[in-house]
């Protein structure tokens, strides 16, 4: 099943060895390889090389997807690590609980999520996913165990959360989940001009809504630079008259495609079209949650329309004295190479601090995107935004990362320090050879 | 809301079915050897909404035990509808060429100790008049090659014991299917190098096996591509079967 283990932007390409772990409380399967390091994988929803461990081994954590337990009147969900969040909204759904943070997509294991300390589009009312993480297990090569919680081994919770699965290997967590009414939300979407009018709605928008992101053409120049859509939502508190249906997974795209379908022409093309597909300025709806939360899950396989050579998405967030300028200078470089995604994402994070030594949301403003590797240029490109994000004192997040350099990570990271007296000796990954050489 | 009854529980393509049909909470008894593992796979279908979940510890070759456990079950759970077989092993056909006291035992295991239960079950449900009986076998059954004869001799063993039972309890109206699954990536195989197209997970393997269990099917391969796959190596002649290294 060599396919499964790759990244979700298919790259860097690395090959690894496979050990899985079916049961909790057996030891970890360390000496299956012994002269190999270990890094856990879950669903390889990660972009770069945070879930790879080329020429090493991988610990396949999936078989470990079991409840533990469901406490359905106070909304406590404890399971194994390798349960994905989409498995955890099957069960709590009908029972009126929700996930307290969620990201873009349902398919990431718990463990993942814990180890990326995964964000949403509610950042600036509930911070990250390890913010509503009471506590898990970390088990260590040397057949440790420990339990971390906000009181017990707090500094291993801290090292763990955003720890990029380089201090160990996390068995089961227990979680927060909040309640729901119904499965749908409210949702608003509306378009806007420029950059301006974008952080003007994000203002205006925190107090109302839960959630709230926007979309941007990244491709748009002048003063229409950053024009895009604002969606805001709630979770609804009445059942519609005539719900909209549940979307499963439709049209994907089930084979490898030999080019990027990605390029200038379709890019500028697909992007002029999304933002003048509403004519409206504002439309309001009711929507079921799949399609709020995770519009891209309902395209299986979305990931191969970069073609052979993958994509690298890049993920920024910046401090706010410095955020308009620099994302206003990230957006011209980008339209002005005429390179990027169909997609670019824009939102401002919220003040709630994130639990781990290596998080990457932090108040401030994130902006996302997808570049084709198979671009000229590209990786070029990126290494400028990142002098730019640099100077600004923002930072990049490692789980969509496949190609930061040491001395950028060393600024945007500088705690990573602390985290290395936690690491387990024999865990490592393509991402942390990559930003710390001399570990090797 | 049905009864069903796992023997060999803590098998991935057992636990997985089992997840399936918690989530329509029937009523579950689990049967296997190792009463931790147990112990972690009920708990996670409770949690996931399963009618009733009891355990119970047991070697597919407590003989003895067998004839008890359907009433064992039918007591802890209020009824018995299903019963599905899950255990076994995958013997190292090489040990097993140099040694019978090895081979011995995988037949045991996968073929004697299976028929032992079917023996009394059959008897269980017949009297019923009602239920079901299924088994997982493999593909490995239907043809044998040199890379695993003595798996596949067991597996093969089982399918034919069960074409008998599902002749004689047709008319008792308890429906009798044999379950093949093709390649399936589990502890079992985790040592198979280079998985590739054909090898398939768990759950997925699971979705087939409720599908083929509410269609009342008699034969499912698992999944439906081995249909054909098998349907081309049985007619592969035996002078030229012979000579492959499959």
């Amino acid at each position: 099943m060599g396919y499964r283990y790759r990244s979700w932007g298919r790259y860097p390409p690395a090959s690894q060895h496979i050990v899985s772990m079916s049961w909790r409380h057996e030891a970890l399967p360390a000496d299956r390889f012994p002269g190999l390091t270990l890094l856990p994988f879950g669903n390889g929803r990660s972009y770069g090389d945070v879930c790879l461990n080329d020429g090493g081994a991988l610990i396949d954590v999936r078989p470990l997807n079991r409840l533990v337990a469901f406490d359905a009147v106070g909304g406590r969900i404890t399971c194994e690590a390798g349960v994905l969040l989409s498995e955890i909204l099957e069960i709590a759904v009908p029972r009126g609980w929700f996930l307290t943070v969620t990201p873009g997509t349902q398919f990431v294991t718990v463990g993942g999520a814990i180890a990326n300390d995964v964000h949403g589009k509610n950042h600036h009312r509930a911070g990250s996913f390890g913010c509503h993480v009471y506590r898990f297990e970390l088990l260590r090569s040397d057949g440790s165990r420990l339990i971390c919680s906000a009181t017990e081994n707090q500094d291993w919770f801290r090292a763990t959360v955003g720890g990029l699965g380089l201090t160990g290997l996390i068995t089961w967590a227990e979680i927060q989940l909040k309640p729901i009414v119904t499965p749908f939300m409210e949702q608003e979407v509306i378009k806007f001009a420029g950059l301006d009018e974008f952080y003007t709605l994000s203002d205006e928008s925190d107090g109302g809504f839960e959630y709230t992101v926007a979309w941007v053409d990244c491709l748009a120049t002048g003063r229409h630079l950053g024009r895009g859509h604002f969606i805001r939502g709630n979770h609804s508190k009445v059942k519609p008259s005539r719900p909209g249906n549940d979307p499963k997974a439709r049209l994907g795209i089930p084979v490898d495609i030999p080019f990027s379908v990605v390029n200038r022409l379709s890019l500028k093309l697909f992007n002029w079209i999304y933002f003048h597909r509403q004519m409206r300025r504002t439309r309001a709806s009711t929507v079921h949650y799949a399609p709020f939360f995770y519009p891209l899950d309902s395209i299986p396989g979305w990931n191969r329309m970069y073609g052979p050579r993958g994509f690298v998405q890049y993920q920024c967030v910046i401090p706010h004295e410095n955020g308009r300028a620099a994302i206003q200078e990230i957006l011209t470089r980008i339209s002005r190479a005429k390179m990027g995604s169909f997609l670019a994402v824009l939102k401002v994070f919220g003040d709630t601090p994130s639990p781990g030594l290596l998080s990457f949301s932090s108040p401030g403003v994130t902006l996302a995107l997808d570049f084709p590797v198979a671009t000229a240029g590209t990786l070029g490109l990126l290494n400028e935004l990142d002098d730019i994000t640099c100077s600004a004192g923002g930072k990049v997040y490692p789980a969509k990362d496949a190609r930061m350099s040491a001395g950028h990570f060393e600024r945007y990271f500088p705690n990573w320090r602390q985290l290395v007296a936690y690491m387990d000796p024999r865990f490592s990954s393509g991402f942390w050879r990559r930003v710390r050489p001399d570990s090797l | 809301m049905k009864n069903v009854l796992i023997v060999g529980a803590t098998s991935a393509i057992a636990s997985a079915t089992a997840q399936l049909l918690a989530a329509r909470t029937d009523g579950l008894y689990l049967v296997a050897r190792n009463r931790e593992k147990l112990e972690a796979v009920a708990g996670d279908l409770s949690a996931r909404g399963a009618g009733k979940v009891q355990i119970c510890v047991m070697d597919a070759l407590e003989y003895d035990r067998h004839p008890r456990i359907f009433a064992e079950a039918e007591a802890a759970l209020g009824g018995l509808d299903t019963l599905l077989i899950a255990h076994g092993t995958l013997p190292n056909q090489e040990r097993c060429q140099e040694s019978f006291e090895l081979t011995m035992r995988e037949i045991e295991i996968n073929l004697l100790g299976t028929i032992s239960l079917l023996t009394h079950a059959a008897n269980y449900f017949e009297q019923k008049r009602s239920g079901e009986i299924v088994v997982i076998t493999s593909v490995a059954g239907e043809r044998g090659r040199q890379s695993n004869y003595v798996y596949g001799a067991a597996k093969g063993g089982v399918s034919l014991f069960l074409q008998g039972l599902r002749n004689r309890l047709d008319k008792s109206g308890v429906n009798v299917l044999d379950i093949k699954p093709g390649f399936v990536d589990t502890p079992m195989t985790a040592d198979f190098p280079n998985k590739g197209i054909l090898w398939s997970q768990p759950h997925r393997i699971a979705r087939h096996i409720i599908r083929a269990i509410d269609r009342r099917q008699d034969i499912a391969y698992v999944p439906w591509f081995w249909c054909f796959i098998m349907m081309a190596i049985r007619t592969i002649p035996e002078r030229l079967f012979k000579k492959l290294k499959l």
